[in-house]
């Protein structure tokens, strides 16, 4: 055993600390954060992430080590979702209407961000779609404009986790959706001509 | 369908004919925005989309954005002092305006479809969430069932209980006679005797009997009856013999 110990490499050491704190934690932990309660560096911290992750990965383990939502945690191996599904409800996923997918977009990329604008944006009130999102927790209150101004809202990480983002940089960037002002203005102006002639 | 909604025929008013007509006239202002009911507009499309017998979501909320934009145009032309930054906007600036709002929701439709997509691909992570609450246990199905025997077994449920027995709630009294002919025969033969000894080995029913009968020797006066004190023994002796 003492001949064991001698050989040991103290960064796996450090890694059974990581694994140990990411199975306990309840969302991703940052390599701050693990750095500052294993008590050792960041760079270190990172190694041994590599460790974690080399054990932890699809094909390997049932369990998944993820760099999701700007940190690291633990996930069930895509393989096991169909008995996972059977175990546990996703009430945060389940049943998101159009409406709660367009204000959760325009919260996500233009957050944070009041009722009142994103009302502007889609054309109709979002006090019913934002409750809900907040409800399942995939966004929070941010402040508020100003004093006594409009709560803005902000999305939250676990709104990252859910859907696989490491961060809202993962998004695709909004002007390559669509919406080119141009061609629509052009396309008004047609309308516009064709009935004025 | 955005073709749809443009298409939507109107017949208002102030003006009869289709939607991106309205929206025509509207940006050249040859039409008064404040003329036009916005509200049956509204309610056209909605008569529209009941009698396609579908609620197709891209046409509704386009139609939404640019009815949203309509009726913003069309307040701040009712209320010109409010000092809104579109006050006064020429059709090129109205436009652009609703050129830019449209973007705008497209732009934002289109990301709320990538992240459903995402959502899709991402269905089959499982992550901890807390307490992640348990799925329900998926309930087993009844085997075939025969309905003549279903039948029968809700008739036996249906038959009611027979009635309960109260035999054993009736109280059964020995005669009172029993007790004035025992007590005579006594008072005769021995012209007194302790009542407590009499009753000693009867049940309580028998002996409250016992004292009633003692009772009613006393009231006719054929015995004499004392006792020293409450819950004291009881003499009984006979009237003639004192």
């Amino acid at each position: 055993m003492e001949r064991l110990r001698l050989v040991e490499n103290p960064v796996d050491r450090l890694a059974r600390s990581v694994e140990a704190l990411l199975v306990i934690a309840s969302k991703p932990l940052t390599v701050g954060e693990l750095a500052a309660v294993t008590e050792e560096d960041e760079e270190r911290v990172e190694t041994a992430l590599g460790l974690v992750a080399g054990r932890f990965r699809e094909g390997r383990s049932g369990i998944v080590l993820e760099h999701v939502a700007g940190g690291y945690a633990f996930r069930a191996a895509r393989e096991a979702a169909d008995a996972c599904a059977r175990l546990v409800e996703r009430p945060v996923q389940r049943g998101l209407t159009q409406a709660a997918l367009e204000t959760l977009a325009v919260v996500a990329y233009l957050g944070p961000v009041s009722r009142p604008e994103i009302a502007r944006i889609r054309g109709v009130a979002a006090d019913s779609a934002v409750a809900g999102l907040v409800e399942r927790g995939l966004v929070s209150e941010a402040g508020r404009e100003r004093e006594g101004g409009a709560v803005r809202y902000e999305a939250t990480p676990l709104f990252e986790r859910v859907f696989g983002l490491t961060d809202r940089s993962e998004l695709p960037e909004l002007d390559e959706l669509g919406g080119d002002v141009e061609e629509l203005r052009s396309r008004l102006e047609d309308v516009a001509a064709r009935r004025g002639a | 369908m955005a073709v749809a909604v443009r298409e939507l025929p109107l017949d208002l008013d102030a003006f009869e004919g289709p939607f991106d007509l309205l929206l025509t006239l509207v940006l050249r202002e040859e039409l008064e925005l404040r003329d036009v009911d916005v509200a049956e507009v509204v309610l056209a499309f909605v008569e529209s989309r009941a009698e396609r017998g579908e609620l197709d979501l891209e046409a509704c909320g386009e139609f939404l954005v640019l009815v949203a934009a309509l009726l913003e145009l069309k307040a701040r032309g009712l209320f010109p002092d409010e000092g809104l930054d579109l006050e006064g906007l020429d059709p090129e600036e109205a436009a652009e305006e609703l050129a830019e709002r449209l973007a705008a929701y497209r732009r934002f439709r289109a990301a709320a479809s990538w992240l459903d997509e995402r959502l899709e691909a991402e269905s089959d992570r499982f992550f901890r969430l807390g307490a992640a609450p348990l799925a329900p246990v998926p309930s087993r199905a009844l085997a075939q069932q025969d309905p003549a025997q279903l039948a029968a077994a809700l008739r036996a449920l249906a038959v009611g209980s027979p009635e309960p027995s109260l035999r054993h709630l009736v109280l059964t009294y020995p005669p009172l006679a029993r007790f004035l002919d025992r007590f005579r025969t006594l008072l005769r033969s021995r012209g007194r005797f302790a009542f407590d000894n009499e009753v000693d080995r009867l049940s309580r029913i028998e002996q409250i009997v016992a004292f009633l009968a003692l009772l009613e020797l006393r009231k006719r006066g054929e015995a004499q009856i004392a006792q020293a004190g409450p819950f004291e023994p009881i003499t009984v002796w006979n009237v003639s013999a004192s």
